[in-house]
């Protein structure tokens, strides 16, 4: 759909020029503190299942979101009209919002401008990609799991984004970046497997070898057996660690700390985990995606979260690095929030050891494809409670024996990292119960199946 | 905004196109909220956009836009109409809809008090007064609170020749307690976790939910759980509140229902259910006390899934699901109701805005009330465990095996609560957890609760449904398993 002559669809031009119509406005109705975020994004899904293509959408949007300061209030009004009324509305909207709001001593003024390394995330050819190149992919995958006799369910996504933000003290930041993303269910009857993969770039995406490890999955777990629940070796994949491990990271947040919500509260720079787990917030790493400033313009910077099992850093906003006397990290959300920030570039080290080798020095255990439906369930130990799915087998003597029906898992993340015995080289990793991740694969000992479903 | 529609529908009639509908929604929102005393959310939404779907070469297009000039429409309808031929390369049959009738209506949700008229300092004024109230409390360690308030105005067209103009007007509060104390923390919520209470209304939902009584109430609890025993784990009666069965009919019987899921479509991500096709008529849900619908109509109550039409022009209809135990009906679509051998679709298709392809979504599916007192449905056994207020909640994707946990419990004998528990879980095989319900409190105790973040689709979509409930008892349950190991 409409982009401008660059190819993306809000430019940094143009959110130039309607931030100075912001500006404009604000001055008119005696504001001065004013920031607006800029958002765009032209997005398309091609979605198959029962081996055939039933839902095929695209969508396009675009939005402004203006956040005013005045006498120590703020508020925020956003809007996807982008002409001259409309921006004067939201402006005149995020204006009465505030003054009818209450003072916040811990409110601070606009951020300064400060130097942010972009990195360049945008494949044209992606943002280009057609419905006939997702058609074309998806009926070759469908071909690959149809041709094993059995049904494929999945999706093809392309798409571009911006984000931008500019403040009247001078803040003037935007990013444009691509992705895909495709993902397959090869289900056989009794049994089923999945694979999945994002890129910036979908050449770096292979539906049909996806394809053709999701169906092998499927093969290879044909007649689920049952097994008692209980404490097993468990070999997870790279996306059942990010959906899993993934779900502590909002506790690196330093408000989270300081509301005493967080797992980490009395426990920064204590040993948690294990000597073998270090854990990164890198916005540049080669692997990651994502926006290289925060919720007010403040670069990213890269945190040792966990270094050698201790957790050392913490995400700080602004306003929560001023609360504890130390510099924002650049992971702040839009304000006004109630959650403060938090790390969303999360690098787990890998190690040297590949699956098959986790494998084959397994006695007895289980490997994981891919979890489902995570819930906390105490957050202190932060014990979590979900299920397997697409692809659970049972390791026998050094090798997968047989498929097994689906666990569900009660597992304090605390534990699980303080068990960990090998590590996979470290791959992005893509699930759906939390954001993309980089990740190892992880051989844990002693995780704790509580219950076995019926399939 | 009718006449933005029908140049869109004309636009995406194009030749092949076979069934064509269109919706322009415009919504507004009014989030606020309250963090230790301090306004932690002040903002407001406003969004206007087009939705275009196609029936083209048997296969379905969808193309959705920000663009409401003419030139933007017919790009988006070209688009939506390119999409479907490219479907094409993928086909294994065409698309087949169930009939149909053309409507043409207005329709306006009940709307007391239109919260949009309400002061955000009235309305912040509130909130503030109950985070004072919870933070009263020595041992509260934060107190959050929230209100928001969402109204959305949608004009549907189709190829029927069918104009439909729909207005609703949603809103929602609650509050919560923190204690964090020697290694733990505890919470508690009013009126329910995760956002409160929320409803088809307008600010009287407020002022009906007494928010500021039961702030004490709360704050004290949330600090007693410290000192209260751990729930034990075994099996047990199990009492729950209508705020957490109403959870539970959403996860257990909502989604196993909706027959995309059945049928596959949602096999990549959301899952699939139990209930196959040879399930229906056949199936022994429940006991005999356990009576469920999906009910979109007003009559119902003023739910999360409450509208006139549905998201392709079927008019809201009540639908049984479980009959005195038995599994006696899905939720469907117009072409999932075809699939199946039914004349009809029953009326679910919901898409969250504009952006979005309408899929089967939760109306209202409710447990309907039964005929004992509250006190009767305590007194019934000489010991129970009885549950109040979601905490955690995980399925698996066929939805047979679920764990719950709850923010607080009480052991019950004789009908009394005898001592406070904590950390109380349950967990079990959702045929085997219905067939165990011993007894429904009536109407009386009968509340349309709303789930404001139910997840489904690709690209997702959270929409809320509304879930009647009243408090309900069971034989046997598994408690404390989360624990074990």
């Amino acid at each position: 759909m409409a982009a401008s002559s660059d190819g993306v669809m809000l430019s940094q031009d143009e959110c130039r020029r309607l931030f100075g119509a912001v500006q404009q406005a604000a001055a008119s109705l005696g504001a001065s503190d004013v920031e607006a975020l800029f958002g765009a994004h032209c997005a398309a899904l091609t979605r198959f299942a029962n081996n055939t293509i039933h839902q095929n959408v695209a969508e396009q949007d675009r939005w402004l979101s203006v956040r005013v300061i005045v006498d120590r209030r703020t508020a925020r009004a956003t809007t996807n009209r982008l002409d001259a009324d409309s921006i004067r509305g939201a402006v005149e909207q995020a204006l009465a919002l505030a003054r009818s709001s209450t003072p916040n001593s811990d409110l601070l003024p606009l951020p300064e401008p400060s130097l942010i390394s972009l990195t360049k995330r945008f494949d044209e050819i992606t943002a280009a990609a057609t419905p006939a190149h997702r058609g074309q992919a998806v009926a070759e995958a469908i071909r690959i799991v149809e041709s094993a006799g059995q049904t494929a369910a999945g999706i093809y996504s392309t798409g571009q984004s911006i984000e931008a933000i500019f403040n009247s003290r001078g803040v003037s930041a935007w990013h444009a970046e691509t992705m895909a993303q495709f993902s397959i269910t090869a289900m056989a009857g009794d049994s089923s497997g999945w694979a999945k993969a994002s890129a910036v770039s979908h050449s770096a995406i292979d539906p049909a070898a996806l394809a053709r490890s999701a169906s092998e999955k499927a093969r290879l777990s044909n007649n689920p057996q049952e097994i008692a629940a209980g404490r097993y070796t468990v070999i997870l994949e790279p996306a059942a660690v990010l959906d899993l491990v993934g779900q502590m990271f909002g506790d690196f947040s330093a408000t989270s700390v300081n509301d005493s919500r967080s797992f980490l509260t009395d426990r920064l720079g204590t040993k948690l985990f294990g000597d073998n787990i270090d854990i990164s917030d890198d916005v540049a790493h080669p692997l990651q995606a994502g926006v290289p400033f925060d919720g007010e313009g403040v670069p990213r910077r890269k945190l040792m979260l966990v270094d050698g099992g201790v957790p050392r850093e913490l995400a700080y906003s602004r306003s929560s690095a001023r609360r504890a006397g130390v510099e924002p990290t650049g992971h702040g959300f839009p304000l006004p929030n109630e959650v403060g920030e938090a790390p969303l570039n999360i690098v787990i080290a890998g190690g040297s050891t590949s699956v098959d080798e986790m494998i084959s020095s397994t006695e007895r255990g289980v490997l994981v494809t891919r979890l489902w439906y995570i819930r906390e369930v105490e957050p202190y130990d932060k014990i979590m409670t979900g299920m397997t799915r697409d692809g659970t087998f049972f390791i026998e003597d050094g090798r997968v024996t047989r498929g097994l029906r689906n666990f569900r898992f009660n597992q304090g993340i605390i534990e699980l990292l303080c068990h960990v015995e090998a590590l996979s080289p470290a791959v992005r990793a893509s699930g759906e119960e939390t954001f993309d991740m980089v990740v190892p694969a992880m051989k844990v000992a002693n995780f704790n199946f509580t219950e076995v479903t019926r399939f | 905004m009718k006449q933005l529609a029908l140049e869109a529908l004309d636009s995406a009639l194009r030749p092949g196109v076979t069934y064509a509908d269109v919706r322009i929604v415009e919504s507004r929102d009014r989030e606020l909220g309250t963090k230790d005393g301090k306004p932690s959310q002040v903002s407001s939404d406003e969004s206007a956009g087009i939705g275009i779907r196609v029936l083209a070469d048997g296969c379905w297009g969808f193309a959705a836009t920000d663009d409401l000039t003419r030139a933007g429409i017919q790009s988006a309808a070209a688009l939506a109409v390119d999409i479907a031929h490219s479907s094409a390369l993928a086909k294994k049959h065409d698309v087949t809809l169930a009939p149909e009738t053309r409507h043409e209506a207005t329709w306006i949700s009940p709307c007391q008090i239109d919260p949009f008229s309400i002061s955000v300092e009235e309305q912040l004024a509130l909130l503030t007064a109950i985070d004072d109230e919870l933070r009263r409390t020595p041992g509260v360690t934060l107190a959050q609170t929230s209100m928001v308030f969402h109204r959305n105005r949608q004009v549907f067209v189709s190829s029927l020749g069918s104009i439909i103009d729909q207005t609703r007007t949603f809103s929602g509060a609650g509050f919560e307690a923190y204690c964090f104390k020697d290694d733990q923390i505890q919470k508690r919520s009013y009126p329910n976790s995760f956002g409160g209470q929320h409803q088809l209304k307008g600010y009287e939902l407020i002022h009906q939910l007494d928010l500021l009584k039961h702030a004490p109430r709360v704050a004290e609890e949330a600090v007693a759980l410290h000192s209260a025993d751990h729930c034990p784990e075994g099996l047990f009666d199990l009492i729950l509140d209508g705020s957490q069965l109403g959870l539970q009919v959403h996860e257990s019987i909502g989604h196993p229902i909706e027959l995309d899921r059945v049928l596959g479509s949602e096999a990549n991500y959301a899952g699939m259910s139990f209930l196959t096709l040879d399930k229906l008529n056949h199936l022994r849900y429940g006991s005999d006390l356990v009576n469920a619908v999906c009910d979109a109509r007003i009559e119902h109550g003023p739910g999360m899934g409450t509208f006139a039409f549905d998201d392709e022009g079927v008019p809201a209809q009540s639908a049984d699901i479980i009959r005195n135990g038995q599994f006696v009906g899905y939720m469907t679509s117009r072409e999932t109701a075809a699939a199946i051998g039914e004349k009809r679709s029953n009326g679910t298709m919901r898409a969250t805005s504009w952006a979005r392809l309408p899929l089967i979504r939760m109306t209202n599916v409710s447990l309907l009330p039964g005929e004992q007192t509250l006190d009767e449905v305590f007194a019934g056994v000489s010991h129970a465990i009885y549950m109040e207020t979601n905490r955690s909640w995980s399925i698996d994707d066929k939805r047979y095996n679920f764990q719950f946990g709850c923010e607080i419990a009480w052991e019950i004998k004789d009908g009394q609560r005898v001592r406070m528990l904590k950390n109380p879980t349950y967990s079990g095989i959702t045929t085997e957890f219905w067939n165990a319900c011993s007894a429904v409190a009536n109407r009386d105790n009968w509340v349309l609760w709303g789930v404001p973040n139910c997840g489904k689709g690709q690209p997702e979509q959270v929409i809320g449904t509304g879930h009647g409930a009243s408090p309900s008892r069971f034989h046997n349950i598994k408690v404390g398993a989360a624990y074990g190991g």
